[in-house]
């Protein structure tokens, strides 16, 4: 229900959008050379973070272009979006702070924290 | 004078006025018993008068129209409104159920996940009784006539409530920004006004409209009729904000002309689906019930609501009414009463003294007040009799001295007020635990969003109208305004002494002390969770139910945290809140359905020769969203019947086949060949332009995904066709690998599945059909043979022709655009009569093609199988250094031995025809026998004149001509294992 700033056709609501995965997972360039280990560790393994991710995104019910995009997995807040090709921006300073302060892992509805107004 | 309009409760007729609700109307004859409590079958009455009501829960109207658990404080009174009251039997006031009142030791917290648990499988049995017993309304059983729909709906300023704060936040955004700011005002009362209370004995004062100086008792009307008669200020009236999502996406939803019964509207409600740049919230405020020992009969009534409903609705409630209370907005409900000139018996304050003002007005009044008291329990079964208060402690809060007796029919209560942050907190924004007032208010938002007036926890007007015009300053142009509100200070003030489990002379556990009424939550519920050990509110929640049911512990969560903080003897603020979900009310299925029902469920593709079909009698499957013709009866043919024919044809004549629902690809560009190289599994450098191949795709892992026929057309331009049901995903899996691994590759794809129709002509006369077509051209195997691709005018349209089969027979796969498909179709359909052409339909496409041994991927294949797997290695190129899965293939499990394998299956008893997806064993042994594969396709061939099947065996490849069993329920049939390929072998058909 987020919105997508697609950067071929606007902000769009994230219905017409599919997410790809995590992003900058390269198809390795000698695959017989690969160990399986190796090569299992391109096809499955990916990072599940509660926090600042890397993803592909697809304007899938749109202009069908892939792009990148750099989101907080705890509040759908989109931090960034590039190209295709570009390599990852850093992101500077703290990851954002998840809504109502919860813990980076966990259920995230209890309040842990508060502060005397 | 309104007009009488009339309306049964029960079956029994009563008459309401033009503006009442269910609940008022109910009250206005006189009926304070409504309902029966979810557990124990206490009596109920009306509590509130908005959505934050627990107990008045009714089933409106009957059959296809009726809708249960509707609250009767938000239902608008139409003429012939029936409504029934909810689990009870035989009848309201005698309900047999009640016994579970007097049972009430044995029904404590996780009752039914203590005593239900033993024996496992008896559960279901318990289940049917007691979801009778604890049930609320009934869901209807017929279609709804009624319609629904969505709307989406873009807005600058969404505002949240029609109340003082909601019309007020109107006026100014509206007279401070230019005309094409556009806002929409969502109110969930028919009328604007919202529950406005505080200060109506307030002077309230207005720069620009009358002279600052003078009070004008005016303004509140003037300000619901002007912000009506804005530019660009939409107005919804008897709509609700249910969800608040990300982005300031939020739903409300319209109750469409209220005031007409559903029998005599053909829209019900409409769901708005909404984008604001900025939301303001004005949501206003839930009254508090005191937690007493019976706080439940019907009678009582929180003190504001019970203004509502004798200002608004001019209504007289009770003859003798007591008012009891923490906090000072109650006696506005006293000072109302006394000048309408209701009788009050006295006021029971928890607190020891009230301000000078109001001990002023209640001596007028003649009101006695029993300060530092306390209610401690209340009788009377179906309408409260009378009570009994005590004395309390000040610093203890414990009992002191004797009970006093006081009759009353009439109780109200006020344990203060809790802002309704429920859309603030779905926003995901932080609350604040206020220890003044005792309540959760908004402190930081985390959208683009501004909580104002009560919900933000300002309740007094001269601060509402502060904080207002502060909040919105930023919004707007200050100089624009041409008009300002302010007033004096209110003399009801936040002086509050909260006590949130009232002390009673009975132990807690022979009280009855509702906290959550309409789950029948009693404080010594809560109590038992904490010291049966349980600690986070969630928990405790889930435990004992407080605040699931259908009000979302609107009147109950506070308090529920008030008793587990006093209990557990942590502060209020540790414990956090439960989390506020959406929806914000309950909203029937029908309003979230919408439109999407029926033909617009589901999107359904079909061909151009559909109609064709139709007219033939073709029954039809569904493949994805297309519907294909599975098989065209004669007469009165069964299936298999028909099936036999068709296929029979096709082996001995002509079948001709809609094949148009294959994903076609065209693919272009200067490395299109480096491109099929790398996706599928064979070399397409060396293919000629006007050949076809056929190719494997694989994913990375080298499971096959998808396989079809590409055509060279030129040197740098094919078309590839895929499976029916993976042309899209297959489309976005090559968009995916040319945009994001090889944005080198110049390749350009065009999904042409719907610009083409394919009509497949398969069998030993094909070629006399498709010369007596277009006599000019040569079809013959010399010029023409199989696998190749000719661009050919047919009767004037350029079509595109491939010899290629998935039956085995000689076949033409003509690609004609899809206008002239229907057209082409009857033209063969009669020009081949003489050659007994007949239509065939998906299963018999599948048993021709079994019969061949061609897989179906997804049905032969389920993504855990490799060409390896399913003999096909010829067509996996050992010379090519990489492609899409070839890694995968030499991984350590996909080359182990015993591996499943695609292998024929042979029953011996030819008569019987395996069920697919049934297992396979290779000794009838004790259970569990080891299962070492399984059927993935069996028929019937008429052309075998037997029986046949396809199947995944361990180690297959080497298990040919071994007997084996599949075991079924009743009997174990034995089957042998053989060479997949069923007819023709060598091909002779194929290339004839």
């Amino acid at each position: 229900m987020f919105l997508i700033n697609c950067p071929y056709c606007g902000e769009r609501d994230q219905i017409e959008f599919t997410c790809g995965g995590e992003a900058h997972i390269i198809r390795p360039k000698n695959p017989p050379d690969l160990s399986d280990d190796q090569w299992a560790d391109y096809l499955f393994m990916r990072k599940n973070i509660k926090g600042v991710q890397f993803e592909r995104w697809n304007h899938s019910n749109g202009c069908r272009r892939w792009f990148n995009v750099v989101r907080n997995t705890a509040t759908d807040e989109i931090i960034k979006i590039y190209n295709m090709g570009e390599s990852s921006p850093t992101i500077k300073g703290n990851e954002p702070k998840t809504p109502s302060g919860e813990p980076k892992i966990g259920s995230g509805n209890i309040s842990t924290t508060f502060e005397k107004k | 004078m309104s007009k009488k309009i009339s309306f049964t409760f029960d079956g029994k007729k009563y008459f309401g006025n033009e503006k009442d609700t269910l609940a008022s109307a109910l009250l206005r004859n006189g009926v304070f018993l409504v309902g029966r409590s979810f557990k124990y079958h206490r009596p109920r009455g009306i509590l509130a008068s908005g959505s934050e009501e627990p107990n008045a829960l009714v089933q409106l109207e009957s059959q296809g129209f009726t809708e249960p658990n509707v609250k009767a404080t938000e239902v608008l009174l139409y003429e012939g409104l029936k409504a029934n009251s909810q689990n009870n039997w035989p009848s309201l006031k005698f309900d047999i159920g009640s016994v579970n009142n007097f049972l009430s030791p044995f029904f404590p917290a996780g009752f039914y996940y203590k005593t239900f648990m033993w024996p496992p499988g008896l559960w279901k049995k318990y289940e049917f009784f007691i979801r009778r017993a604890a049930g609320l309304g009934k869901s209807p059983k017929e279609n709804d006539p009624n319609e629904y729909e969505h709307v989406h709906y873009h807005c600058d300023y969404l505002i949240v409530g029609g109340g003082v704060s909601g019309m007020l936040a109107s006026e100014i955004l509206r007279q401070g920004s230019n005309e094409n700011i556009k806002i929409l005002l969502i109110d969930q009362n028919n009328e604007l006004g919202g529950n406005f209370n505080y200060g109506t004995e307030q002077r309230i004062y207005t720069k620009g409209i009358v002279n600052g100086d003078e009070a004008y008792s005016g303004w509140i009307q003037w300000l619901k009729n002007h912000i009506k008669k804005y530019f660009n200020l939409k107005i919804l009236n008897s709509t609700s904000v249910f969800a608040y999502m990300h982005n300031n996406y939020l739903l409300a939803i319209q109750n469409i002309d209220p005031q007409i019964s559903p029998q005599n509207k053909t829209l019900r409600q409409r769901i708005w689906k909404i984008r604001a740049k900025k939301v303001i919230l004005a949501t206003g405020s839930f009254e508090r019930p005191l937690v007493f020992d019976n706080n439940d009969r019907p009678g009582i009534l929180l003190a504001n609501s019970a203004k509502q409903y004798m200002e608004k609705y001019n209504l007289k409630l009770g003859k003798k009414t007591v008012i009891f209370t923490n906090n000072d907005s109650a006696y506005q409900t006293a000072n109302f009463m006394f000048r309408t000139g209701i009788p009050i018996e006295c006021v029971v304050d928890l607190r020891e003294k009230i301000n000078p003002y109001l001990q002023k007005l209640m001596d007028i009044a003649k009101i006695p007040i029993h300060f530092g008291h306390a209610i401690t329990d209340t009788s009377g079964w179906l309408r409260i009799k009378s009570i009994k208060i005590n004395k309390i402690d000040g610093k203890t809060n414990k009992i002191i001295g004797k009970a006093i007796n006081i009759d009353c029919d009439n109780l109200l209560i006020s344990g203060g007020w809790n802002p309704n942050v429920n859309l603030f907190s779905q926003s995901r924004g932080k609350l604040i635990y206020r220890d003044l007032d005792g309540c959760f208010i908004p402190q930081e938002s985390f959208q683009n969003e501004i909580s104002i007036g009560a919900c933000n926890g300002t309740f007094e007007l001269e601060n509402i109208f502060k904080e207002a015009y502060k909040k919105l300053e930023h919004l707007i142009n200050p100089e624009l305004l041409f008009n300002k509100f302010y007033c004096e200070e209110t003399t009801y003030k936040e002086n509050i002494k909260t006590i949130w489990q009232i002390p009673s002379s009975k132990p807690l556990g022979k009280t009855k002390m509702f906290v959550d009424f309409q789950n029948d939550v009693t404080s010594k519920d809560i109590k038992l969770a904490l010291s049966e050990g349980y600690r986070s509110i969630e928990h405790i929640k889930r435990y004992t139910t407080t605040g699931m049911a259908t009000d979302q512990g609107k009147t109950s969560n506070v308090n529920a945290l008030g008793i587990i903080s006093k209990i557990s003897n942590r502060p209020i603020e540790e414990l956090g809140t439960t989390t506020f979900r959406l929806p914000y009310t309950p909203i029937t299925f029908g309003a979230i359905a919408g439109r999407n029902i029926k033909d617009f469920f589901d999107l359904e593709r079909t061909t151009p020769i559909h109609e064709w079909h139709l007219k033939r009698g073709a029954k039809f499957e569904d493949v994805g969203q297309w519907k294909r013709p599975w098989y065209y009866p004669i007469k009165n043919e069964n299936m298999q019947k028909a099936v036999n024919r068709e296929v029979e044809a096709t082996r001995n004549g002509i079948g001709i086949l809609d094949a148009s629902t294959l994903g076609k690809i065209d693919i272009k560009g200067r490395d299109a060949s480096e491109f099929l190289n790398r996706v599928y599994t064979n070399a397409w450098t060396k293919l000629e332009i006007g050949k076809c191949r056929y190719g494997l795709m694989l994913g990375d892992d080298g499971m096959v995904i998808d396989d079809g026929v590409t055509s060279r057309i030129g040197k740098n331009h094919y078309v590839m066709s895929t499976t029916t049901g993976n042309a899209a995903s297959v489309m976005s899996k090559l968009e995916d690998w040319l945009q994001t691994e090889w944005p080198d590759l110049k390749v350009f794809l065009t999904s042409v599945t719907e610009q083409f129709a394919t009509i497949s002509i398969n069998g030993p006369y094909s070629e006399k059909l498709l010369n007596k077509l277009c006599p000019k051209e040569d079809f013959s195997n010399n010029n023409f043979p199989h696998m190749s691709f000719k661009e050919i005018n047919v009767l004037g349209i350029s079509c595109r022709i491939m010899r290629i089969s998935f039956t085995g027979e000689k076949c033409y796969e003509i690609n004609i655009p899809s206008n002239y498909a229907k057209n082409l179709w009857e033209i063969c359909f009669d020009l081949g009569k003489e050659y007994n052409i007949t239509p065939y339909g998906t299963e018999a496409m599948h048993v021709l093609r079994a019969e061949k041994g061609f897989i179906i991927v997804g049905q032969e294949t389920d993504g855990s199988v490799t060409p390896i797997d399913l003999d096909m290695s010829w067509i996996v190129s050992k010379k090519k250094y990489d492609f899409i899965g070839k890694r995968a293939l030499f991984r350590s499990d996909t080359i182990k031995k015993g591996r499943k394998q695609l292998v024929g299956i042979l029953t011996t008893n030819p008569d019987i025809i395996l069920e697919e997806g049934s297992q396979i064993v290779e000794k009838i042994t004790k259970k569990p026998m080891d299962m070492i594969g399984h059927i993935t396709s069996s028929y019937y061939s008429p052309n075998l004149k037997r029986s046949f099947a396809l199947g995944l065996v361990k180690g297959g490849l080497d298990k040919k001509g071994l007997k084996m069993f599949v075991p079924m329920i009743n009997k174990n049939i034995e089957v042998e294992i053989t060479n997949p390929v069923f007819i023709d072998p060598s091909n002779k058909r194929l290339i004839a």
